[in-house]
């Protein structure tokens, strides 16, 4: 199923929370809304379900226009942030609620339930309490949930917010490789970049109520729009010039023997070690490196910079809100 | 709330408000107005009663009230904080059971507790303000516990561990940390104790004997013995301006509350010389809590100088005390307090969903009928439905309505928390799987709130049952309730009045108890919010 919004406005309470915002995700696609909190991305997903009315602006499935269709008519699926269980229901009786409340005969039921938990990896939990369930459980439940009548499309609300460390790779693994078997339509929102890059084919960033760029992962790295879109995504050779702004990548920037440059910072993420040096004219590179043997704070050493990694950006005069506010979430 | 107020549909919206708003306006405002305009107005004219205000014996009745209010709630306090402190603090085996045994005092009817404390004290402190004092402690200690204790739980923890860190001592502790966090859950149990015993009325009756009156047992004396109704308007103009006053008070200091938020539970298990503090301060309150009831039952039980169950077969005896034998007021109790409970569910339910949705002026005028005093209503329900448009005063449907305005504030107050405890998002997740606004309704929130709603059920038969203060004021001398049985044969002379009025506390006793712990169980068995 095929999934556009058209020109949607939100104002809530005379605050406009989403401006004008279009977007398309093709049948099979998966689209991840990319941005800080605020930017209205949930308010997007929650339009999209029929949970919020747009203040203008179409919701189209399919060719469809269901802008007016409730969200128990829409037939989409929705996980939400922590799962919202139902706490009153086992995990049977939340997998089963969709089922139940269209009227399937009941071998059906409870077949889709044991398929649908097959799916997400907790087969064999129908009876469990919902309330002892870990939260990367909960959230696989309410997974199953979403996806037992087979919706045309699934939404995600920040799936592995409330995950951290193996457990938040792990289901981030199992729902890429779920999407890919079930050639589901995903539109998915996110804070977090490397989330977006690793779950969708496309990734929409979400600014202040507006979309600041529709591109692959790859085109989006290689050319950010502007210079707020290349910092929020963590590239932090950036440098204004005039209404126009370089940015550097900081793969692009090579450590050669030498001098020159002095390394101030080296801050090392598993195989990866993000070099900061500074050149003798006082300004700042950052570099990435991988491997074990890296230059340490203090080395002097030269700097290269490979022209394919540089970019001319324009620059954003929004300023209302700040990517390196925003990353920091 | 937003959402949820929306997803009401106008005709409901409007059912919801109007509904208990017509009801609060008869059989509330109207009987208060009532006696407003009989205090007064003569004639029409403008007659402030000040003969009566200024009266010495009004000044000593007022001297009273506030002075027996005012120990009443310092000796509570001082009873209850340290079971507060015990129960909120620690775990330990059958915490859950003492909690739930602590709040049957509670729910007691007044004249089961009076006259248990008659039967409890020796002759001759039997009826003397040390036997009122006392009886206000035995009730109102639940208060303390329950709204010190739920917000000492809620504290966080980490704010001591974050003083200790800091150098402070656990002296300094205490007296910077515990003692100011604590204040305002202590001044609003102090509010709310102070006023249960100003408008305190069936212990007051019955221990305070002819020498103590407060201004409520005097409404009484004045309206229903003495006849004197201008008097009595007099003083339930004075009663009705103090409560008010205190209803005020209570509320605003509740309300500084609702910015504590609970952190789970920060309960732990005492260790040390803790262990035994938390033992003593547990096991002797329940033992202290214990003694009433017990004296209760076995003077019920005392047959001259041996024992017997001969008061419990006179209930089934005509006698020149009653109308009819004792056991038919059981009957009517029962019946009375059903339909009180049906009345108080059929307004109290609609109006919970209306506070919920964020109508706070709705939410206050629901409690006003709590802080009300019941001798006040009664006395209002006397004059405001004695004549057309509405004459009630000879039907016995006058009881359940006014026992079912007294049960009103706690149907709201246990379904208002659970309602708004119905995340939004519950709604809305079934909503997009295809549960239409119906099935939402039945499918989520009334299995979410079948529990609330059988605790409020409990609670207002509960309340219904014991309820004395405004029944002893409507009821049909031929249609006795237990309390107001109660109440005549412990002023009539014998032993055998005596005796029956105490096997008729025990059968009171143990049917308000069951009731309170079914529906305490269902609380207790409730899922966390």
């Amino acid at each position: 199923m095929s999934l556009a919004l058209e020109g949607i406005d939100v104002v809530i309470d005379g605050r406009p929370i989403l401006d004008d915002v279009s977007l398309e995700v093709g049948t099979g696609e998966r689209l991840a809304l990319l941005g800080p909190s605020g930017s209205g991305k949930s308010t997007a997903l929650r339009v999209t379900a029929g949970l919020q009315r747009p203040t203008a602006g179409r919701v189209v499935l399919d060719g469809a226009d269901v802008t007016a269709i409730p969200p128990h008519r829409r037939g989409i699926g929705l996980v939400f942030q922590d799962a919202a269980l139902f706490p009153h229901r086992d995990v049977a009786g939340n997998v089963g609620f969709g089922p139940r409340v269209a009227h399937l005969p009941h071998a059906q039921r409870d077949a889709r339930v044991t398929q649908a938990l097959e799916l997400v990896g907790l087969a064999g939990m129908e009876r469990r309490d919902v309330t002892t369930l870990s939260g990367g459980e909960a959230q696989r439940v309410a997974l199953a949930r979403a996806l037992v009548l087979e919706p045309g499309v699934l939404l995600l609300d920040e799936p592995l917010g409330a995950l951290d460390g193996p457990l938040r790779q792990r289901l981030q693994d199992d729902l890429r490789e779920l999407f890919e078997r079930l050639s589901l339509t995903v539109v998915h929102v996110t804070h977090d970049v490397g989330e977006a890059f690793a779950l969708g084919d496309r990734v929409a960033v979400l600014r202040a109520g507006r979309v600041a760029q529709v591109a692959t992962p790859e085109e989006l790295w290689a050319r950010p729009v502007d210079d707020w879109v290349a910092r929020f995504l963590g590239m932090r050779n950036v440098v204004p010039d005039g209404d126009r702004a370089n940015v550097i990548r900081p793969e692009a920037v090579r450590i050669v023997p030498g001098a020159g440059a002095v390394v101030v910072a080296a801050d090392r993420d598993g195989p990866v070690v993000r070099l900061r040096v500074r050149r003798d004219d006082g300004r700042e590179l950052e570099a990435v490196l991988v491997g074990g043997a890296v230059p340490r704070v203090g080395d002097r050493t030269a700097v290269e910079v490979d022209p394919a990694g540089l970019v001319e950006v324009e620059v954003w005069r929004g300023g209302a809100q700040e990517a390196s506010d925003a990353t920091s979430h | 709330m937003d959402r949820h107020r929306r997803a009401l549909s106008a005709a409901g919206r409007a059912a919801a408000v109007v509904l208990p708003v017509a009801f609060l306006a008869v059989f509330f405002a109207w009987p208060l107005g009532a006696i407003l305009e009989r205090s007064l107005l003569v004639d029409g004219r403008l007659d402030v009663p000040f003969d009566v205000l200024t009266d010495p014996t009004t000044r000593d009745v007022v001297w009273f009230t506030l002075w027996q209010a005012t120990v009443s709630t310092t000796l509570t306090l001082a009873a209850g904080l340290p079971l507060a402190w015990a129960l909120s603090r620690f775990r330990f085996p059958g915490r859950s059971v003492v909690e739930a045994l602590v709040l049957v005092p509670f729910v007691l009817p007044t004249v089961v507790v009076a006259t248990a404390f008659a039967a409890l004290l020796p002759d001759g402190v039997e009826r003397s303000v040390w036997a009122i004092l006392l009886a206000h402690v035995f009730f109102n200690v639940a208060v303390v516990v329950r709204v010190v204790g739920a917000f000492w739980a809620g504290l966080d923890q980490r704010l001591w561990e974050a003083a200790a860190t800091l150098g402070a001592s656990p002296g300094d502790r205490r007296l910077r940390l515990t003692v100011p966090l604590l204040a305002p859950a202590l001044a609003s149990a102090a509010s709310i104790v102070f006023l249960f015993c100003f408008t305190s009325f069936g212990v007051i009756l019955i221990l305070g004997g002819p020498r103590y009156a407060t201004l409520e047992t005097e409404i009484y004396n004045e309206a229903a013995r003495l006849f004197d109704l201008r008097t009595a308007a007099a003083l339930g103009l004075l009663q009705l301006a103090a409560v008010a006053a205190a209803v005020l008070v209570a509320g605003r200091l509740e309300r500084r509350l609702g910015g504590a938020r609970r952190r789970g539970d920060a309960a732990r298990r005492p260790v040390g010389g803790e262990r035994v503090a938390v033992g003593v301060v547990v096991l002797g309150s329940l033992a202290l809590l214990a003694l009433p009831p017990v004296a209760l039952v076995l003077r019920s039980l005392q047959v001259g100088t041996g024992y017997g169950v001969d008061h419990f077969t006179s209930l089934v005896q005509e006698t020149p005390a009653l109308l009819v034998a004792p056991w038919h007021a059981v009957l009517n109790s029962l019946l009375f307090s059903a339909a009180a409970t049906a009345i108080a569910l059929a307004v109290g339910i609609p109006a919970a969903v209306a506070v919920a949705s964020g109508r706070r002026g709705l939410d206050v005028a629901l409690m006003l009928p709590l802080g009300a005093s019941a001798a006040l209503l009664g006395f209002g329900f006397l004059l405001a439905f004695d004549d057309p448009p509405l004459d009630l005063r000879s039907s016995p449907a006058i009881v359940p309505l006014a026992q079912a305005l007294v049960a009103l504030p706690f149907v709201v107050r246990s379904l208002v928390p659970a309602l708004r405890a119905v995340d939004a998002r519950l709604r809305e997740a079934a909503a997009v799987l295809g549960a239409t606004p119906a099935q939402v309704r039945r499918e989520i929130e009334l299995p979410l709130l079948a529990r609330p709603l059988a605790v409020a059920a409990g609670l207002a038969f509960a309340v219904s049952l014991g309820e004395f203060g405004a029944t002893v004021f409507v009821v049909r001398a031929d249609w006795p309730t237990v309390p107001v049985a109660i109440f005549r044969f412990l002023g009539r002379p014998g032993e055998d009045n005596v005796g029956t009025a105490m096997a008729l506390c025990v059968v009171l006793m143990a049917l308000v108890a069951a009731v309170a712990l079914a529906s305490e169980r269902a609380l207790v068995r409730g899922r966390p919010r």
